[in-house]
């Protein structure tokens, strides 16, 4: 017990140990946001998560709680308005996104009482994560994941193809309407170490660069959850080493990972000619 | 009762109703185990809504729909895969159901791609990926299939064959079959109950008698219909150019 307690008691240890957690979570639903075209989704979700850490700093809630709660109302209100008005489904995600963003802001406005770093809400900070951050993001990590495994096939499947999927018994309309509150769990989970302008790059950049490089989607879904886990790494020790921010840090080096995986493509592309 | 054991679906009046007008109407027919029953018509005639309606994809807006199929499986008739899904044909085969790569080459092996497994499913042909979508159809050893076109894009000596796998299919997994086809000759020849659908049902019934029929002599034109029997112009109805009925004939 004596080597883990100095171990959690390194800042940047708990750093990395939180980050890694996110990215195995970000991984396979990182896949999932790219197949389904819902990157633009993923940014509505974070930017109301800021209305959800400033009602959690209002009312003194659990600020991963209270961020789940905004994120899920606002994906369920977007479903609704679907139904209602004939607006194009971006057109509505901007919407809800920048009013949600906007009234976090006025809110803040509010709560002079309360000093409020606004920047690592926008940005995160994982330096600071303590160990009950920790038990939350694995704890609620492993629910995530262990959901996401059990609809998997449906979800997937309705990925692919809506029709057939439906046609064939997976219930794709609970399926999806579960990956939606997922994804508002991932959110919540990672919005003090990453923040909420940075979040949709952990979910989507390592998915892209493993679309670069894999055939299928199991392969996919594992060099996601890897090139997350190995950008959080990479991106801590680049903070640390040169003393940047470290949530755009982590960013930064998935973006590099990004350019490396095109690569293949292009050796790839050059071959077939 | 042995009729009724081996009923699949029983819709009753049934129809679709979307922005402000129908779809379909009016639609009544029965599909049982190892009988096939084809969908004719023309374009835009409801055949695929009358399709996605018995597989509950879509909700039918009047009447009532029984069904007591255990396994459904379906032929779309059209599928885009993304390029962002990175998937090969043996990944597809198993989307909806858990089968091993030995039920899945014994399926391939029978619409005649068993050597596609390994492949990129965004770079087949069109008729290849024709026949590995009815081969996952098949793999799921359904006791009610649905084909919405299934062989558009194959080429002619793989059409036949794939018809008469449809034929054997239906037999061996004694299997329920709703097919929707424009292949007059092969939907004449080998099934045991024709729909014919314009809006709403115009004409139904077996093969035979389907050919004698006004309504389909009208759809279809009298040159499909003599190739089969005696043209007798008998009409009770005929239809505006959206397919609407009038009944002033």
């Amino acid at each position: 017990m004596g080597e883990l307690q100095i171990m959690f008691d390194d800042f940047f240890t708990r750093a990395l140990i939180a980050g890694i957690g996110i990215a195995i979570i970000a991984g396979p639903l990182g896949c999932l946001v790219i197949w389904r075209r819902l990157s633009y989704f993923g940014d509505t979700l974070s930017h109301s998560a800021l209305l959800g850490v400033t009602l959690a700093y209002s009312f003194s809630f659990n600020i991963t709680f209270s961020v789940f709660i905004i994120s899920a109302v606002v994906a369920l209100l977007l479903i609704n308005l679907q139904k209602r008005t004939k607006l194009a489904g971006d057109s509505l995600l901007g919407l809800l996104a920048h009013s949600t963003l906007a009234i976090g802001l006025v809110l803040i406005g509010f709560l002079t009482s309360i000093r409020f770093d606004l920047m690592g809400l926008l940005f995160g900070d994982i330096l600071a994560v303590d160990v009950e951050d920790i038990t939350i993001v694995y704890l609620g990590g492993a629910a995530i994941l262990l959901i996401l495994y059990f609809i998997w096939k449906s979800l997937f499947s309705a990925t692919v193809n809506y029709d057939l999927s439906a046609a064939e018994g997976m219930r794709p309309e609970v399926s999806n309407f579960i990956f939606t509150l997922l994804l508002a769990g991932v959110i919540a989970l990672s919005i003090k170490m990453i923040g909420a302008l940075l979040i949709t790059g952990l979910l989507l950049i390592p998915a892209a660069i493993a679309r670069n490089i894999s055939s299928s989607p199991r392969q996919m879904v594992i060099i996601a959850t890897l090139a997350g886990v190995i950008s959080v790494i990479a991106g801590l020790f680049v903070s640390l080493e040169i003393n940047t921010s470290s949530g755009p840090s982590i960013i930064v080096v998935a973006l590099l990972l990004f350019i490396i995986s095109l690569i293949p493509l292009e050796i790839k592309g050059q071959l077939q000619k | 009762m042995a009729e009724n054991n081996n009923l699949l679906v029983k819709l009753d009046n049934c129809g679709v109703y979307k922005s402000s007008k129908w779809i379909v109407r009016g639609i009544s027919l029965e599909i049982h185990k190892g009988k096939i029953v084809t969908l004719i018509g023309p374009n835009g005639s409801g055949k695929t809504t009358s399709a996605k309606m018995i597989l509950k994809i879509l909700k039918s807006d009047e009447g009532q729909i029984k069904n007591f199929a255990s396994k459904m499986a379906y032929v779309p008739q059209k599928i885009n895969i993304d390029w962002t899904m990175p998937l090969r044909v043996v990944d597809f085969m198993k989307l909806t159901s858990h089968i091993n790569n030995l039920e899945i080459v014994d399926a391939l092996k029978l619409t005649g791609v068993d050597n596609l497994l390994y492949n990129d499913i965004h770079n087949l042909s069109g008729g290849e990926f024709q026949r590995v979508l009815i081969a996952r159809a098949i793999a799921k050893k359904p006791d009610l299939l649905v084909l919405d076109e299934p062989v558009q894009g194959v080429d002619f000596n793989g059409e036949i064959a794939l018809y008469n796998l449809i034929k054997k299919i239906c037999s061996t997994l004694n299997c329920g079959i709703l097919l929707i086809s424009h292949d007059l000759h092969f939907v004449m020849s080998a099934t045991d109950h024709v729909i014919c659908l314009n809006g709403h049902i115009c004409c139904s019934g077996t093969p035979r008698s389907i050919v004698k029929n006004s309504a389909y002599i009208e759809l279809f034109g009298e040159h499909n219909a003599t190739t089969l029997s005696l043209y007798q112009h008998n009409h009770d109805h005929s239809h505006e150019t959206d397919g609407r009925v009038t009944n002033n004939v």
